[in-house]
């Protein structure tokens, strides 16, 4: 609380404008309800399991039906600025990251449990941050408690009273589409305690999952058309504001960068394995597309208490959303994941790929007569005795 | 996998850019160094060529023969890659077409060059210079280029399996190592060969001549099903096969690895010597045959 008017000072150096001053307003009233109910943690009777975050396209080991109680489940989440290289180009970019990792970690709970989250914003930090989860309820999703200047840490709870997945993103008054485009979004995947159904109730499961974060960028450029370096995010701001309100990304990525999750870093399976793909766009819609493949079970909207739609082509998430599509590999090879705006997934850079081991199946496909010349147009073919016969 | 953009619209494009080739040249000054100046000559001697093109056998892709090669004479290659002061004066004599994009430094060599710019500029200086200027072909590439090839042979795969040899194409593509920085540098920055070619297989891919072909093996005996000159071959860190109308190639989609990080090109000179030389071999061909 004591920081509370620093952090107004701050952001009133950056922003200006009654809209902003109201949400202060409210964000200061907010603080003054966490303080009278402070100390409610030590109520719960509830057995408490910390989470080692893993970075993404990856998520740490979970059970995908528990048996068990609801419990207190602990992330450590630091809040991390630096400097990376979003292309093949070299261009740098200053980020602005969850734990490190563009977009933040998938974190996975079961419906019924707390949610602990340490927010940590370290010294070595430039501005304030705070987290809003989609999932929680109340107090802007955790935004309007989570606010924490560099050199301090908050401890939030709430409850997951909803299955799916859902977005979690930093929210700071007046400045959140930036903190959100320069990456600081995740998911929080709350499962169904006794896990994933199809739509008549029977029990899916995944062998591998795969959390893929979309991420529109908005580099400035200088007056050659290079794209421009700075030293800190918040020198970026003004140029990267001017860019964002034009609405074009200069970048639509997975896990941060161009060709994040291709070659090397490929997603990797194996024919007859199922895979569940968490996506997520914290700002903008997308369509993903598993060219070769299907969605055999997907839930658009990423929650879990509707059914799941069947035999997808290619799905939409709403921008602020992640949704789940569920997959089982029949044929070896390699399949692109993509924006199916093929302009943001080839020019842009919304690709992934996975590199899928196994036996190759003729029956579902084969290549009858490999490419050559085109044979010369058969005399006689529709020949009245040849049509007979 | 290799192929950015296979597409027949290539072919399409290199019929339209005819006229550019008919531009109707004016004498001028060269411009102080126009690349031939700086021109070296290799003399013959064996090499081993991986032949370019996608290859069959039974229908199955294959791995493409490698082959011990000698040229039939003296080769005469560009030191370095052509700059863009030295392009510029082409567009500026409205010979060749203007660069877009960022402003290049004019002592770097000139990228974001199609087939069409590469083979424009060359007719151009040929024609101010009286000397056959062209792109080399991928053959006088590889021999000029000697220990900077680079063979990227695929590992023995199942051929009734299409699966494998597309996940170790894919390896393989993925195993390229990037180049470090995709902005070109001044000429010598990626040093110099043992034939004294510059900066070969550096941040910068070379047009060839050579079309894109496809070839089936039966026995010892081989067949070109297609020949698509839509498509042309293009040499540095790595081969690549390149649409010809394609300035800034980028890969994406399906396409792994790291594509070309810019095109740009160097000639090879015909000396008036070879051709009188070449005459004479006919000739002398001809009476052995009578």
């Amino acid at each position: 609380m004591v920081h509370a008017p620093m952090w107004q000072e701050s952001m009133e150096m950056i922003m200006q404008g009654r809209r902003t001053a109201l949400m202060g307003a409210a964000i200061a009233a907010l603080m003054l309800t966490a303080a009278a109910v402070a100390g409610a943690a030590e109520d719960l009777k509830l057995p408490r399991e910390r989470v080692e975050l893993v970075a993404p396209p990856f998520a740490h080991p979970h059970e995908q039906a528990t048996k068990a109680g609801p419990k207190i489940v602990e992330f450590k989440l630091p809040i991390k600025e630096m400097e990376i290289v979003i292309d093949a180009a070299g261009t740098k970019f200053q980020a602005m990251t969850f734990n490190g990792s563009m977009p933040g970690p998938l974190m996975v709970v079961h419906e019924g449990d707390y949610v602990e989250v340490t927010l940590i914003n370290p010294e070595t930090n430039t501005m304030p941050h705070n987290i809003d989860f989609h999932a929680a309820t109340g107090g802007l999703g955790g935004g309007a408690l989570t606010h924490v200047s560099p050199g301090e840490q908050v401890v939030l709870r709430f409850k997951a009273t909803r299955t799916g997945t859902f977005v979690y993103h930093c929210a700071p008054e007046g400045m959140i589409p930036w903190h959100v485009v320069s990456g600081m979004h995740g998911t929080l995947m709350v499962l169904p305690r006794d896990g994933l159904k199809d739509e008549k109730g029977k029990a899916l499961h995944y062998d591998r999952i795969y959390y893929v974060g979309e991420n529109d960028l908005y580099v400035p450029k200088d007056e050659n058309g290079k794209y421009k370096r700075y030293e800190t995010p918040g020198e970026a701001f003004a140029d990267t504001t001017e860019v964002m309100r034009k609405l074009i990304p200069t970048h639509v990525v997975f896990n941060g960068a161009v060709g994040s999750l291709t070659g090397k870093n490929a997603m990797t399976a194996n024919v007859g394995e199922t895979v569940l793909i968490v996506h997520s766009q914290a700002n903008r819609d997308s369509r993903p597309h598993l060219i070769g493949g299907h969605g055999d079970y997907v839930w658009e909207t990423g929650k879990f208490v509707n059914p799941p739609e069947k035999d997808l082509e290619t799905w939409f998430v709403r921008g602020g959303s992640a949704g789940a599509a569920l997959y089982t590999f029949r044929e070896p090879g390699i399949y692109a994941y993509v924006n199916h705006n093929l302009i943001e997934a080839v020019e842009l850079g919304a690709t992934a790929h996975f590199k899928v081991g196994g036996k190759w199946n003729n029956d579902l496909m084969l290549q009858v007569t490999p490419p050559g010349p085109i044979p010369p147009a058969k005399l006689g073919a529709a020949e009245p005795v040849a049509v007979i016969r | 996998m290799l192929l950015l953009f296979k597409v027949k619209i290539g072919t399409l494009v290199g019929a339209l850019a005819g006229p550019l080739m008919a531009v109707a040249f004016t004498p001028i000054a060269m411009p102080p160094s126009s690349g031939a100046d700086e021109t070296l000559r290799l003399a013959p001697s064996s090499f081993s060529y991986r032949v370019a093109g996608d290859f069959s056998r039974d229908g199955k892709p294959v791995e493409s023969p490698l082959r011990d090669l000698r040229l039939p004479e003296d080769l005469h290659i560009m030191k370095r890659q052509v700059t863009v002061a030295e392009y510029m004066v082409c567009v500026d004599h409205g010979a060749c077409a203007r660069l877009a994009g960022p402003l290049q430094a004019r002592d770097a060599p000139v990228t974001g060059v199609s087939w069409h710019d590469a083979s424009a500029y060359a007719a151009w200086v040929s024609h101010r210079t009286g000397a056959v200027h062209r792109l080399p072909t991928d053959e006088e590439w590889t021999f000029a280029a000697a220990e900077k090839v680079r063979d990227e042979a695929l590992p023995l795969v199942d051929p009734a399996d299409p699966s494998q040899a597309w996940i170790a194409r894919y390896e393989a593509e993925s195993n390229r190592s990037r180049p470090t920085g995709t902005t070109p540098q001044p000429g010598g920055t990626f040093g110099t060969n043992t034939k004294g070619l510059d900066d070969l297989a550096g941040n910068i891919w070379e047009w060839t001549d050579n079309c894109f072909v496809r070839v089936a093996l039966d026995g010892d005996r081989e067949q070109v099903t297609n020949t698509n000159c839509g498509v042309r071959v293009v040499e540095g860190a790595h081969r690549a096969y390149m649409t010809d109308f394609i300035r800034d190639p980028k890969s994406g989609g399906c396409a792994a690895g790291i594509p070309p990080s810019n095109l740009g090109f160097r000639l090879v000179v015909e000396q008036p010597a070879t051709v009188v030389a070449g005459a004479v071999r006919n000739v002398a061909k001809i009476l052995r045959r009578s």
